[in-house]
């Protein structure tokens, strides 16, 4: 097949590159201008991808590892995002998704039943659970009242941060920052990944992201219910004449993007600290999860892909600080990116300007 | 009644930048066009006017001259910014949601990538005095507000200009139709937004802080997103709503001084706007108060 | 009148209004005109006609600036002149009646005239001595509007006058009219035509761009035809017949008669009863409507648009719910169930929006087959897994039966079709589910006239089965050919039924516009 332009175009997946590509390159011209060496740049990103420093010729395999980690609450923060895009919905509420399914999962741990293999199983679970039910509010509240997600959610997130705090601020051992020190049986890590990468904090909530992407997809590409939610996203009216019962559909799609939003506030809780966290400010996993899921096209593979760079961006920020790089240069690359892909929509218009170009031809204009 | 009489000036001090703000995304909206990156023009208005005028400080330059030149210059790098979505809305037909949120996480690199550059820091340095209030105990910032809201409601309901611009955002296809361009219309009008909100951001910093963290603005665009479905996009109604917002969050601030307030968590001030926002669209789903056209891209010639 | 005429035949104008000389227009995947020529007569009713997609309107819109040609040259009183956009069209003394009406809802009537052209005091809009000069042009030409009401509140045939009277504010010498009567109805659409002559004699230049041969032999004076963008010819309207412009339209000679056989209707298979419906304000939109529809024979519902046709089809489907009555199909009340459980009962439904309710443009041919089954054997197997190669076979099948052309058969996907073939598959779905009741709304809206003769011929294929079909329809025309009983729906009800061949288009406009005449069937 040939790799004409207009195929290059119409590709979601070569918009995707491009668009990252630009994000970068922005970057990349942010920094020289600010007279830094935009190659440390490149260094600390080599080194969160691949655990190697170039400049001393070490290999840490950590580095790996804690990509990884980084990359799990996008990922799945990403599904959510992408899931209810799917179906038409733009969710800008996971990170109160996520708020909520961390702070219950920091409540059940130092509140619930500390037996060994339940306590955290029952912590994941009222995460994914509260998500959930967060989520499924603004698919209500969208489907009965046609109250707009994105004005919703934006509310549902701050309504998540205060919440997070009255409730956290009243867990045993709370100061105005942290509770006390979860119990053993609550947390998810792993005693052989933490031998083998040198001590990161990567943990079981890598098995639980694989599981939600394959989930994501499974629903989405093969089932029924996947079928309905689709056409509803594409065409909400003729799914609706078709008899595809498309408030069931948008209710039941956020309720599911939220579980996933959940699920990464707990793995969040209960993998990466020891102790429950009074929230000063968002964690952003949740916004950024909406770049993730715009780079991915809201497809599982695409999303975990995305989810991995952002990852690899966020472990590569201490180590840019280091090399006198300012972190926040990762925030500007997420930015723009979004930002040129929104700007795609130029492409649609550049390809009818080729094709009206062409018919012209073809018609003799002069 | 005394108590809330003294609360007047803090609820000002809080109310005037959202005000500020949620006008600039009315008049937006207004034109067809949502602006969802109050939030973050919000952020980029109050980091450049922290920097120019801890950096005006230093230079020494006198202060009135300096809090002037610095909110000026948070205004312009405000309208500067959201040509972005202008560019991605008007000229590209862009997702407008996509387009904001991308300004609004650009707007946290940014700002403190500046701050990085500028002051080897996460955050501006501090300067040594902001604006003060008057003999009333009034900060300038309240004022500027009433003169915007008494100006916007002129523009947009006095002037041939301000019934073109909501034509624009009612039905566009007639707006083009008798010679309105649509395009330079829906301009003016992001640019609004950006130079209001760049403008309130720096009301931010200049009453309520010393100095511009990622944590200054902390929601307030979004409330003042809130206040424009809230006040259903007429500016009494946004002024209204403005109020309402600003004085739930000065409770918040307040509740730790009051004792008869202590009882209750300062969070649950936090909350309030963002509930209440949420019941009112509950309450008053079904009529839709917002300009038909907003959100849509407008493609010339299309009917 | 007749006077006016005759001394309009002797001036002779011999010099053209407006003359258009190879205009090229191009869309992305159309070429919409292509070296198209128009000469108008100064005060003449000039009729552009064409079918849909023949490239009228954006013609019109070349001519009002909205869009700008390719190539080609415009001139006006035999001066050339270049329309960049709407304004430089207004100034030159050009005005435009849009079809869909350029109004803003929640503005006044007199906003809306003045709109771009607003008086002012000082800098200050003065939107008083607006109303002013409003009311006055209003009783100037006899178009009876109030200048103060909300757009939203007025009817339809008001909206038009206001429409008018923006390009009279706007002192337009030659005004275009753009399928004026679509939405009118036959009373409005008598007014109208006085209204165009009236402008005639007070020396304006009309272009009337329309689809309807007998609006052209009423009131034009000549006619230029277009067909697929291209130019066809002009004739004086009074040299030809109604026949002969139709085969200009299109292209070959025309049977306005389809063949129907005649077949016997069976048992009732659908009955409306009662039927109320009300919208979100509140407001009742049909009320106390009885039909039944048998086996066997097509039920058109003739009227105005907008009154309830758009409702009851709502209330039959199940997509707006019901306020009162009972909806039997087949003896069993439906009227409680979901729009899914509808369909499973035995209700087909061809929608008039196929764009909006039809097809789901991303989805391919053979989703969108599936769309209304796909939750079933044989697509559905274990755990709620899907059958996509079952779907496409499904499909493939569909194509070949109902003739639909794509470029890569089951998997293209429905947006990229043209309009007759999205409607195929529309059909085609709809026909291969084997419902008992089908109901079709404005099925051969925005075709070219092939598909249109396919889609009848489908219909009336269907009846000869026995089903029991409820055919809603703007078009008069269409329900005199294809139906066996018409039902004339006015202000919500239907105010009643006919058998086809025991009434005339005369008599149903005049039930149209609510002049009852009683029941007969």
């Amino acid at each position: 097949m040939k790799l004409s332009r207009e195929r290059l175009i119409q590709s979601d997946g070569a918009v995707s590159v491009l668009v990252v590509f630009l994000g970068f390159l922005v970057g990349t011209i942010l920094i020289a201008l600010v007279g830094k060496n935009p190659l440390n740049m490149y260094k600390a990103i080599l080194q969160a991808l691949s655990g190697y420093n170039i400049d001393n010729g070490k290999m840490n395999i950590r580095y790996i590892a804690e990509t990884i980690n980084y990359s799990v609450p996008f990922i799945l923060c990403g599904l959510s995002m992408g899931f209810a895009n799917r179906v038409g919905l733009f969710n800008i509420g996971g990170e109160g998704q996520y708020i909520m399914g961390m702070t219950i999962a920091q409540m059940v741990a130092l509140l619930g039943p500390q037996v060994q293999g339940l306590h955290w199983v029952l912590a994941i679970l009222c995460a994914i659970i509260i998500g959930s039910l967060w989520g499924g509010l603004v698919g209500v509240l969208k489907a009965k009242y046609e109250v707009s997600e994105v004005v919703s959610t934006i509310m549902l997130n701050y309504i998540a941060l205060y919440l997070s705090r009255i409730i956290t601020l009243q867990m045993p051992g709370a100061t105005t920052y942290k509770t006390a020190n979860f119990p053993e049986t609550a947390l998810i890590t792993n005693d052989f990944f933490t031998k083998i990468t040198n001590y990161s904090l990567l943990n079981n909530g890598i098995f639980m992201m694989i599981i939600a992407v394959i989930v994501f997809w499974f629903i989405m590409e093969k089932t029924s219910l996947g079928f309905g939610m689709r056409a509803t996203g594409f065409n909400k009216e003729a799914a609706r004449a078709s008899g595809i019962p498309v408030v069931k559909s948008i209710a039941l799609s956020m309720a599911i993007a939220g579980a996933f939003a959940g699920l990464a506030g707990g793995i969040v809780a209960l993998g990466s600290f020891k102790y429950g966290r009074v929230l000063s400010g968002m964690d952003n996993y949740g916004f950024d999860g909406i770049a993730v899921a715009l780079v991915g096209n809201s497809t599982a593979l695409g999303t975990a892909l995305a989810g991995l760079l952002f990852g690899m961006l966020k472990n590569a920020q201490a180590l840019m600080q280091s090399k006198q790089i300012p972190k926040e240069i990762t925030f500007i690359i997420q930015g723009m990116i979004v930002i040129f892909i929104a700007l795609r929509s130029a492409l649609i218009l550049y390809q009818q300007y080729l094709d009206k170009k062409k018919l012209q031809k073809e018609v003799g204009v002069k | 009644m005394s108590m809330i009489l003294g609360m007047l000036p803090s609820v000002l001090m809080i109310v005037a930048p959202i005000l500020i703000t949620a006008i600039g995304g009315m008049i937006c909206e207004k034109s067809g066009v949502v602006n969802i990156a109050l939030e973050g023009l919000m952020a980029i208005g109050a980091c450049t006017t922290a920097a120019a005028h801890v950096l005006m400080e230093m230079a020494g330059v006198p202060h009135t001259l300096s809090l002037f030149l610095a909110l000026f210059m948070g205004l312009v790098v405000g309208g500067l910014f959201s040509i972005i979505h202008a560019v991605a809305a008007i000229n590209f037909n862009a997702d407008q949601t996509i387009s904001g949120t991308g300004i609004n996480l650009l707007s946290t690199g940014v700002t403190i990538f500046a701050s990085q550059i500028l002051f080897n820091a996460d955050r501006t340095k501090e300067f040594m005095m902001g604006m003060q209030t008057d003999a009333l105990g009034i900060y300038p910032t309240a004022y500027i507000a009433v003169a915007v809201v008494i100006l916007s409601w002129f523009l947009l309901y006095k002037l041939p200009f301000g019934m073109h611009l909501r034509a624009c955002g009612e039905h566009p296809g007639a707006a083009e139709s008798v010679g309105i361009n649509v395009k330079k219309m829906r301009y003016f009008a992001v640019l609004s937004s950006g130079v209001l909100a760049g403008l309130a951001g720096g009301c931010v910093v200049l009453t309520q802080t010393i100095q511009y963290t990622s944590n200054t603005i902390n929601g307030r665009g979004f409330i003042a997103l809130a206040a424009v479905s809230f006040g259903r996009w007429n500016p009494l109604g946004v002024t209204g709503a403005a109020f309402l917002f600003g004085t739930a969050q000065a409770f918040a601030i307040i509740a730790n001084n009051v004792p008869a307030l202590k009882v209750l968590p300062s969070e649950v001030f936090n909350i309030l706007p963002y509930v209440v926002t949420l019941v009112a669209l509950v309450l008053f789903s079904g009529k839709n108060y917002a300009p038909s056209a907003a959100g849509q891209p407008y493609e010339k010639g299309a009917s | 009148m007749d006077s006016k005429r005759a001394n309009y035949e002797e001036l002779k104008v011999s010099e053209y209004a407006i003359e258009m000389k190879n205009i090229t227009k191009t869309f992305p995947g159309v070429v919409a005109n292509d070296k198209v020529t128009l000469q108008v007569r100064k005060q003449e009713i000039h009729a552009l006609l064409g079918e849909n997609g023949a490239g009228k309107s954006t013609l019109m819109s070349i001519l009002f600036g909205s869009y700008i040609a390719d190539s080609g040259e415009i001139l006006l009183d035999g001066e050339p002149v270049e329309i960049k956009n709407p304004n430089v069209a207004t100034s030159l003394g050009i005005g435009m009646v849009h079809q869909h009406f350029k109004l803003v809802q929640n503005f006044t009537v007199t906003e809306n005239i003045v709109l771009g052209m607003e008086p002012v005091k000082g800098r200050v809009l003065d939107l008083k001595s607006a109303s002013k000069r409003v009311a006055e042009l209003s009783k100037q030409y006899g178009l009876q509007v109030d200048p103060d009401a909300l757009i939203e509140d007025i009817s339809v045939g008001q909206q038009q006058r206001v429409e008018i009277l923006k390009t009279l504010y706007r002192n337009a010498n030659i005004i275009i009219f753009d399928e004026p009567t679509a939405v009118l109805t036959p009373q409005e659409i008598d007014e109208l035509m006085e209204i165009l002559k009236a402008l005639r004699a007070e020396g304006k230049t009309i272009v009337l761009i329309t689809h309807k041969l007998r609006e052209i032999k009423e009131v034009s004076d000549r006619c230029t035809v277009l067909r697929r963008g291209t130019y066809i010819g002009t004739v004086n309207v009074s040299d030809v017949s109604e026949q002969e412009l139709a085969e200009m339209m299109v292209g070959r000679a025309v049977k306005f008669e389809i063949e129907k056989p005649e077949k016997l209707p069976g048992e009732v298979m659908l009955s409306l009863q009662h039927l109320e419906v009300k919208d979100e304000n509140g407001a009742v939109k049909i009320k106390d409507l009885n039909l039944d529809i048998h086996d066997g024979e097509i039920v058109g519902v003739a009227g105005v648009d907008g009154n309830g046709q758009s409702e009851l089809l709502g209330a039959i489907t199940g997509l707006l719910p019901l306020s009162g009555g009972s909806i039997i199909l087949d003896g069993e009340h439906i009227e409680q169930l979901s729009i899914r459980e509808r369909i499973e009962k035995g209700l087909g439904y061809i929608p008039e929006d196929r764009r909006k309710y039809g097809v789901v443009g991303e989805f391919s041919i053979a989703e969108n087959s599936a769309i209304k089954s796909y939750y079933k054997s044989p697509f559905r197997k274990k755990f709620g897994i899907l059958d996509f190669e079952a779907m496409k076979k499904e499909a493939e099948h569909l194509i070949d039966q109902f003739d639909i052309r794509s470029a890569e058969g089951p998997v293209t996907k429905a947006g990229s079709l043209s309009g007759g073939n999205q409607q195929k598959v529309i059909v085609a779905r709809e026909i291969s589910l084997s419902p008992k009741v089908l109901v079709v709304a404005q099925p051969t809206r925005g075709l070219d006239v092939g598909a249109i003769e396919y889609i009848r011929k489908r219909i009336i294929d269907e009846r000869m089965k026995g089903r029991a079909i409820l055919l809603v329809s703007l078009e008069l025309d269409e329900i005199m050919n294809l139906c066996d009983r018409i039902a004339t729906i006015s202000k919500g009800s239907i105010v009643a039924v006919n058998k086809q061949h025991e009434v005339t288009e005369r008599e149903i406009g005049m039930m149209m516009a609510g002049s009852h005449k009683e029941a007969q069937a």
